[in-house]
């Protein structure tokens, strides 16, 4: 490809397993493509109804990924996807947790408009999935750990306050801010990395299902000192990446603030 | 691609045109929403009629921007409720 510099490339080598690519509004299309043009070899994973998007948004990028099949509440199609990942890459350096999903219930009803149902469908696909696709990736990512470090991140919605309708997707993040925590804790002397970006609300296919999106937007408006723009996933792109490179070799269990610095301001 | 768009006083051949296209549309949708030919009208919802959700609408504009080799955004996408709707979208990027 034009235009690419390899010798600057900053994952060259590397090998990226990206979940959550839906479209190319998708936080983690942004990260395939500039993985891929930092010179990484990426595999995408996709899941049910959402499979076949995957596959066709996979050719838009600038190489078309493999695309596996794994639904991150199915063990069988986890370790499926393990093994098949496994038959051509003897190690994984870097892991894209993208994936976040609650009931409508869930999602805008307020804290009693969902039942353990409703919510614990959040918590599985959101939360406990990070636990889940480290564990089945695990020993790819241990290979990678003994060659020097893998990287494992996941994105996040900054849960260390309550917000506006976001209701259960709020807890099952700060559930996934803590889960990478205690990852961290367990996986450090195995040479793998957990850490997740905290990113400014982008609207994606997930966004847009969120009803009351709009109020995000304008917080972010008012707040961010550097400013904010909602269809821009380059900054979040670019941090994840740093964070899959060499040049984070000390980083584990941080959260990454990739939000324009809405974080620091009060109001 | 071929643009189909003529200038005035070619009315014959645009309604060709046009007509190849819908047809064109009209295998995206099938092939994309799995739902019989007959139903995709211009008159149909996607909704109601076709059963269609976001992430079906979704899928089935990447299908007609490969198909058609053009670029539809976000925002154009605001309001259209029909397949109609959708049809004169696509037709007037030809």
């Amino acid at each position: 490809m034009p235009g690419y510099h390899a010798p600057m490339a900053i994952l060259a080598g590397k090998r990226i397993l990206v979940t959550g690519v839906l479209t190319e509004e998708s936080l983690a299309f942004g990260v395939a493509r500039l993985a891929i043009e930092e010179g990484a070899e990426v595999v995408l994973t996709g899941a049910g109804r959402g499979l076949r998007l995957t596959e066709r948004v996979a050719r838009r990028l600038p190489s078309t990924p493999e695309v596996l099949e794994a639904d991150v509440t199915v063990p069988d199609q986890l370790q499926a996807a393990a093994s098949r990942l496994g038959q051509h890459w003897d190690r994984l350096d870097g892991l894209l947790h993208a994936i976040a999903y609650a009931p409508p219930e869930a999602l805008g009803r307020g804290m009693f408009g969902a039942g353990w149902d409703q919510v614990s469908t959040a918590l599985h696909v959101s939360t406990y999935s990070l636990k889940a696709l480290v564990e089945h990736f695990g020993p790819l990512l241990e290979a990678a750990g003994r060659a020097g470090g893998a990287s494992v991140v996941g994105l996040d919605f900054d849960a260390t306050v309550a917000w506006p309708v976001y209701d259960w997707m709020g807890v099952a993040k700060a559930g996934l801010e803590s889960l990478a925590r205690y990852l961290a804790r367990d996986l450090g002397p195995k040479g793998i990395r957990v850490n997740l970006v905290a990113a400014g609300p982008v609207r994606t296919v997930a966004a847009k299902s969120i009803p009351g999106f709009g109020t995000f937007e304008q917080t972010w408006k008012e707040r961010a000192p550097l400013g904010w723009d909602v269809h821009d996933t380059t900054a979040v792109a670019k941090a994840c990446v740093a964070l899959f490179s060499d040049w984070f070799p000390m980083t584990t269990g941080e959260l990454l603030h990739v939000d324009g610095g809405a974080h620091a301001l009060g109001a | 691609m071929t643009s189909a768009r003529r200038i005035s006083g070619q009315g014959a051949d645009e309604t060709v045109d046009s007509d190849a296209a819908f047809e064109k549309f009209r295998q995206c949708a099938v092939e994309v929403l799995q739902v019989p030919e007959e139903k995709v009208t211009k008159e149909a919802r996607f909704a109601d009629d076709l059963d269609a959700d976001s992430l079906d609408l979704v899928e089935l504009v990447m299908a007609l921007e490969e198909s058609f080799d053009i670029t539809v955004e976000e925002t154009e996408l605001e309001n259209i409720e029909t397949v109609g709707q959708a049809f004169d979208l696509i037709a007037s990027k030809l």
